[in-house]
Order: C-alpha cells, then structure tokens, then sequence
C-alpha cells in the first residue's frame, strides 16, 4: 500500500547525485557522466561554487575559507615533489625525506 | 647538496607537459568577481585594496596614460599573489624562471616605447639626452642613453627573477641548516631559527615590493612616452 509520500516513478540513473547511487548502478553512472570538454569545464565550474557559496559568500566569511585553499594547494604541491624528495643524492647530506625516514 | 638546493626551481610537469601553467592560471581562483555592490568579506577587502592601489599608481598619468590603468593594475595583482604563493612550503613560484619575466617585461616596455615614438617622435627621441649636456660629450651620451634604454626589459626581468629566486634559496638553507644543528647544539638552533623567521618576514616585504617595483617602473615609462 503506498504511502502518501513515496514517490512512484523511478528516478533515472543518470540524474541521481553520487549519493544515492547504488554500488551496482556506478559503473553505469560513470559512464553516463558527460565527458566532453565542456562538461568537464562545468564540473568544476560547479565544484568552484559550491566551495563558493558555501565558504565564501557568506555574511560573516571567516580567514578559514582561504587558509583551506592554501592547504590544499600546499599538500597538491608536496604531492608533486613527493617523488623528489625522496631520491638520494648525497652521502653526506641526504634529502629532507631519507633524514626523517631514518628513525623510523 | 647543489642540485638538491635548486630543485625547487624546476618547473614542474606531468608526463612532459607544464604544469606550471597550472600554477600560474591558479592565482585567479583566489580573486573573485562580483556583480554586486555590496559584497562578501573576501571581494570587499580584495576591492578596498585594488582602489588603493590603483588610485596610488594612477594619479601621475594622463588621459592617456591611464588607458592602460587596467594593465598596470591586473600586472601588480598578479606578481603579488604568485609571489606571496611561492612563500608557502613546496609551491613552485612562476616568477623564480626567467622566461615569464621577461615574457612580461619585454612586451610591456616595448609597448610603451612604441607608443612614445607613435605619438610625440620629438619627445621621444629627445629622451636619448639630457639636458645641459656640454656639446663635445654629445656622441657618446646618446650612446650611453640608447644602451640605458635597450637595457631596461633586461633590468627589468632580471630584477624579480634574481629577487625572488635569493630570497628562496636564502630560506632553504637557513632552514636546512636550522635542521642540521637541531641535533647539534640546541641555543644556536634558536637563535637560527629567529633569523629564518626574520627573513621569512623580509621575503613576504620583497614578494610585495617587487610586484611594485616592477610595475612602477613599467608606469614610469609610460609616463615618459605618453
């Protein structure tokens, strides 16, 4: 018996957030995701202001919505030299990595 | 330890493409545009100090001259917040590599310069020697004013790159060397480590003062071509 909110119809694949998709459908919600160029540029388009909209448009913005940013494009920074500073070069001075890595 | 020392200037790729183009199309998320003319806190700060900014380099020019306030203005914005970025630990600081600062001088001089000879060509040309010049000297300062004018997008590029690049280098080896003797001797480890804080305060004064040198300098030239 249905109840007076339950809704009938099923809602397409395609149109659900990644939320409420379920583990089976993924694949297939994946490859329904528009791909092409513009789509990805409205991807983060989106991403852009729902950080916006949520952090920095606000009334009484706070100093975090930045500082979050900046952390972020400081762990993306040290991902890409992660690979570096982990060589060796030196006998005598090893790299910042090998040094911290040596007492564990 | 030298190659080590001056990894961090080298321009960072994915696969073999640039991803400094990445870093540099950065700074522009951080600087929102708004539609409105009351604001969040972020635009309403970043806009109180471009006005200041602007109203503070604009003033000596002409009608003409301030056509190119937009320039001027987007030119100081960006060596600063790409400069300020690099102070943060591993970011990769664009203008450390001397290919964009002389990308950004080189055109920016040459379009004042054009713009001076387009116009006012006596004026122009009468910069090449001062006045007052007793007559026999005459050949050899104009000479000299041509060098000191061919030379300027040079300075000009040279001068931020060597800066910010000190400056850099500077601060890795104060901290590599605060590392060193944490181990070693603990009172001079402090007192290493209040220099490395002195000069991180002296980097984020000259990441400022260059993006203004630099473009007060690009101003000045406009002011003497327009």
């Amino acid at each position: 018996m249905a109840s007076v909110g339950e809704c009938p119809a099923p809602v397409p694949v395609k149109d659900k957030k990644l939320l409420e998709v379920k583990l089976g459908e993924l694949p297939s919600w994946i490859l329904m995701r528009d791909f092409s160029p513009s789509g990805i540029f409205g991807a983060f388009q989106r991403g852009y202001y729902r950080y916006y909209n949520k952090y920095i448009n606000v009334k009484k913005g706070s100093i975090s919505g930045i500082t979050m940013v900046l952390a972020c494009y400081v762990l993306f920074s040290y991902s890409f030299s992660y690979k570096h500073l982990n060589t060796y070069h030196l006998a005598f001075l090893t790299s910042e990595h090998e040094r911290l890595r040596k007492y564990h | 330890m030298n190659e080590n020392l001056f990894a961090s200037f080298i321009a960072p790729t994915i696969l073999g493409l640039p991803a400094a183009v990445l870093t540099i199309l950065f700074p522009p998320l951080l600087i929102p545009t708004s539609k409105y003319l009351i604001n969040n806190r972020l635009i309403t700060t970043q806009q109180w100090l471009i006005k200041l900014t602007s109203k503070q380099m604009m003033t000596m020019h002409n009608t003409k001259g301030r056509t190119w306030s937009l320039m001027l203005v987007s030119l100081i914005i960006f060596i600063a917040t790409t400069n300020l970025l690099g102070l943060l630990p591993h970011s990769f600081t664009p203008t450390t590599q001397l290919s964009m600062n002389l990308a950004m001088a080189i055109p920016l001089w040459a379009g004042t310069v054009i713009m001076g000879f387009r116009s006012k060509i006596k004026n122009a040309l009468a910069h090449f020697l001062p006045q007052g010049t007793p007559t026999p000297l005459i050949p050899m300062l104009v000479i000299i004013e041509t060098i000191s004018l061919l030379i300027q997008p040079m300075a000009l590029a040279v001068r931020l790159t060597a800066n910010i690049t000190a400056g850099h280098l500077l601060m890795h080896l104060i901290g590599s060397a605060t590392l060193a003797m944490s181990t070693i001797n603990l009172p001079s480890t402090l007192i290493i480590f209040t220099i490395l804080i002195l000069l991180t305060i002296l980097e984020i004064a000259v990441a400022l003062i260059q993006a203004y040198v630099f473009t007060l300098l690009v101003s000045l030239y406009l002011h003497d071509n327009t």
